[in-house]
């Protein structure tokens, strides 16, 4: 069959299933948005912003088990997407990216916007192609299916000039890959996985300490399985919550910089460490060398052989897909005649219990000021710790992080990697769209949130009924903090003057809006909010100016050199 | 500790650049770096040199298997392996220079490939030591240009980098 590249990449993304689109047409990109108009299975979502293009479908990726897609056109349009690509690669996340490119002729001509995307993107890409026949439109698209979601996932970029959307070729769109250059391995290695479980099951004092690939293995329900059955203290990194569940008693909170003192206490102290889809991130750490000078054996599973051994050495490397090898773990452990060391397991949760006792993440409430940990509790009661829960970057992800108790995965959706700000409305409305029922809730600060405020537009024209939960301290927040504890409290431009009136704002754009003052109105204005399905509700929730995210690992101290409380200081 | 590092990628556009990049992005050394087609024109054969601990060649390599277009990677300077380069030097060659530069070449077991009034140009292979040590042999003031090709290496006897 004859199609043009445009009607060929349409019927590319209706093989592979693709639900939505999201992205923002313009000239390189207008034989696609023409073939895209007349059809019906491939749904559009036109956002207001090309960044918000990529973080929306990033978060439809993150929140279901599909790959993301988006469409943007050449030039700005590219560029603009840069930072949402950037984004879902370093937190891995399976994409699939089309850009329109100037007519191949044009190329190198600095023609009308012209920007090399396959050059500019390279360093932030699983992979890209730019496609320069309409006959390898198909062949490419399957390829940039099978990378974005094999091995470690992350996006791919194809870029098509426009002539080469124009132009017809045969279309056949293949039924398999088969990349001689790309293989990831993703069964474990039988002997490695034996040495690990027994190094597991000798431990004095072992510690799991599990990452985002848990979540983008899908491997939530064997690793809680697992984690049950050997009784061991488990610890969630960032972009892991919800792959154990949070309200378990084995569960130690998050660790890393704004972790709980149990977890870094127990990560650092531990004598067998199995760390799963993590990769021992400096957030999560702290200074490498105070963490090694703790003798310890490390047993790393991960897809990405170069994740193992980057930033601390390991004794037991595991490659392979983290469910894969959960799964062989679990059934080499039922047929383990190996004794587990439950003497000395017991003595290890009296130690770790004693560390609970501290009750890291108290914190004081008030009657008359907002405290923003108390809107995270109330947001987590009233959805019945069942929402999805986005976050943008800076203080309020973290206490969204700390005080939500995520029991399922895949709910929790936030910048881990790249830390970027204004990905908070977008990946609510990727969350959304993907779970129409759902309950979806965007933790937001004043300043992250006027990063896409833009989206608010889109909600309206898609019906996207999110819940937005504005931490308004009229700070950039997390800048402050810093600046309080580490540059003699000088606010170097932290302070934003001249906020917008945001519930006026929300209502400007066809929604509704409701400031909070007072601590007394938090729970009725979430559950007011929340009760209604069918409308985008922005709370604009007016809390304690001078509050800090704690505990806290100074950048470049070690886990055990933690700042409890302000009264640490 | 110096390395040599061959490495099969899929000759198709780019894929110097993906190379390239992934060294200046993380912050490796290349000391050189030399890439053509084999004989099968569908692959490219690199020769990166580099330097390191232990830990980064073991990052090196991993981040180079990484690559989507990379097909295989060796660290060829692990055993006994060859490694030659070659050297265009072109030299000022009059008078009494003409005759030692000559014979220098000879002893180098270089060839003068094209002869002037004045210069010649000399071709000479060889490791890295060989081609420093006839720069160092000859009088460097009747250097005019010299170009050269930066090594390629290929490991011995049963060793081989082959699909």
């Amino acid at each position: 069959m004859v199609l043009t590249g445009a009607e060929i990449v349409i019927r590319c993304l209706q093989e592979e299933k693709v639900d939505y689109v999201f992205g923002y047409p313009g000239g390189a990109v207008l034989f696609i948005y023409d073939a895209l108009f007349q059809q019906e299975k491939v749904r559009h979502i036109l956002v207001r912003h090309e960044q918000a293009a990529i973080h929306a479908a990033d978060a439809y990726a993150r929140s279901t088990e599909t790959v993301g897609v988006a469409l943007v056109t050449s030039g700005p349009g590219a560029t603009n997407a840069v930072t949402g690509i950037a984004t879902a690669y370093c937190d891995s996340i399976p994409m699939v990216i089309i850009s329109g490119q100037v007519p191949t002729a044009a190329i190198g001509q600095d023609a009308f916007q012209e920007v090399d995307t396959v050059g500019i993107t390279r360093p932030c890409v699983k992979h890209n192609f730019l496609v320069k026949d309409p006959a390898d439109i198909a062949a490419t698209i399957k390829k940039a299916f099978h990378l974005a979601k094999t091995g470690r996932p992350g996006p791919v970029l194809v870029d098509i000039p426009k002539d080469v959307s124009a132009q017809s070729a045969e279309y056949h769109y293949p039924k398999s890959v088969e990349m001689r250059s790309y293989n990831p391995v993703v069964k474990g290695h039988q002997g490695q996985i034996k040495k690990a479980l027994k190094l597991l099951l000798e431990a004095k004092r072992p510690m799991i300490y599990t990452g985002g690939g848990v979540i983008l293995s899908d491997a939530a329900a064997p690793l809680t399985k697992l984690v049950r059955k050997l009784g061991m203290p488990i610890t969630n990194t960032l972009m892991g919550l919800g792959g154990y569940p949070a309200t378990d008693k084995q569960y130690l909170g998050m660790p890393g910089m704004h972790g709980t003192y149990e977890a870094n206490m127990s990560m650092h102290f531990s004598d067998v460490l199995l760390a799963v889809g993590a990769r021992f991130d400096d957030r999560v750490i702290g200074d490498p060398a105070h963490f090694a000078a703790e003798p310890r054996k490390i047993i790393h599973i991960d897809i990405d052989p170069s994740s193992i051994s980057k930033r601390v050495k390991v004794d037991v490397p595991i490659v392979g897909d983290v469910k894969e090898v959960l799964e062989e773990l679990a059934r080499l452990l039922d047929e383990s005649k190996h004794e587990q060391d439950t003497v000395s397991l017991a003595t290890w949760w009296k130690q770790i219990d004693e560390w609970r006792s501290r009750d890291c993440m108290k914190y004081k409430n008030s009657d008359e000021i907002i405290k923003p940990q108390y809107v995270i509790e109330k947001l987590w009661e009233v959805t019945g710790g069942d929402a999805f829960v986005t976050s943008d970057v800076g203080q309020h992800q973290m206490w969204a992080a700390q005080y939500y108790k995520f029991d399922k995965p895949r709910r929790w959706l936030n910048s881990g990697g790249l830390g970027t700000m204004g990905v908070g409305m977008p990946y609510a409305m990727g969350a959304q769209l993907a779970h129409p029922d759902a309950q979806v809730a965007c933790v937001t600060g004043e300043a992250s949130i006027q990063m896409n405020i833009q989206e608010l537009s889109t909600c309206k024209q898609f019906r996207l009924p999110i819940k937005i939960c504005n931490l308004n301290n009229r700070y950039l927040g997390m800048v402050r903090q810093w600046q309080e504890l580490f540059h003699g409290g000088r606010y170097s431009e932290s302070y934003m003057d001249s906020l917008p009136d945001f519930a006026k704002l929300a209502e400007a754009y066809g929604h509704i809006g409701i400031r909070v003052d007072r601590p007394a109105d938090v729970e009725g204005a979430l559950r007011e909010a929340f009760s209604r399905k069918n409308d985008l509700v922005f709370l604009d929730f007016q809390i304690d100016q001078t509050e800090n995210v704690y505990p806290m690992v100074q950048g470049g101290k070690g886990l055990t050199e933690m700042i409890l409380s302000a009264e640490d200081l | 500790m110096r390395h040599v590092i061959a490495l099969l990628i899929e000759n198709e556009s780019g894929a110097l650049s993906r190379v390239s990049g992934l060294f200046s992005a993380r912050g490796y050394n290349i000391e050189s770096l030399t890439v053509a087609p084999t004989e099968d024109a569908s692959l490219s054969r690199m020769t990166i040199v580099t330097t390191g601990s232990d830990d980064i060649i073991e990052q090196i390599t991993k981040q180079l298997n990484k690559l989507v277009d990379v097909v295989k990677v060796v660290d060829i300077s692990e055993s006994a392996h060859v490694e030659r380069e070659l050297m265009l030097i072109k030299v000022r060659a009059t008078g009494k220079d003409r005759e030692e530069m000559k014979r220098m070449a000879d002893i180098f077991r270089g060839r003068i490939i094209d002869a002037t009034d004045s210069s010649y140009i000399i071709e000479l292979t060889g490791n890295q030591t060989k081609l420093d040590s006839f720069i160092g042999a000859i009088d460097t003031t009747l250097i005019l240009e010299t170009v050269r090709s930066g090594i390629v290496g290929i490991g011995r006897g049963d060793r081989i980098l082959k699909l």
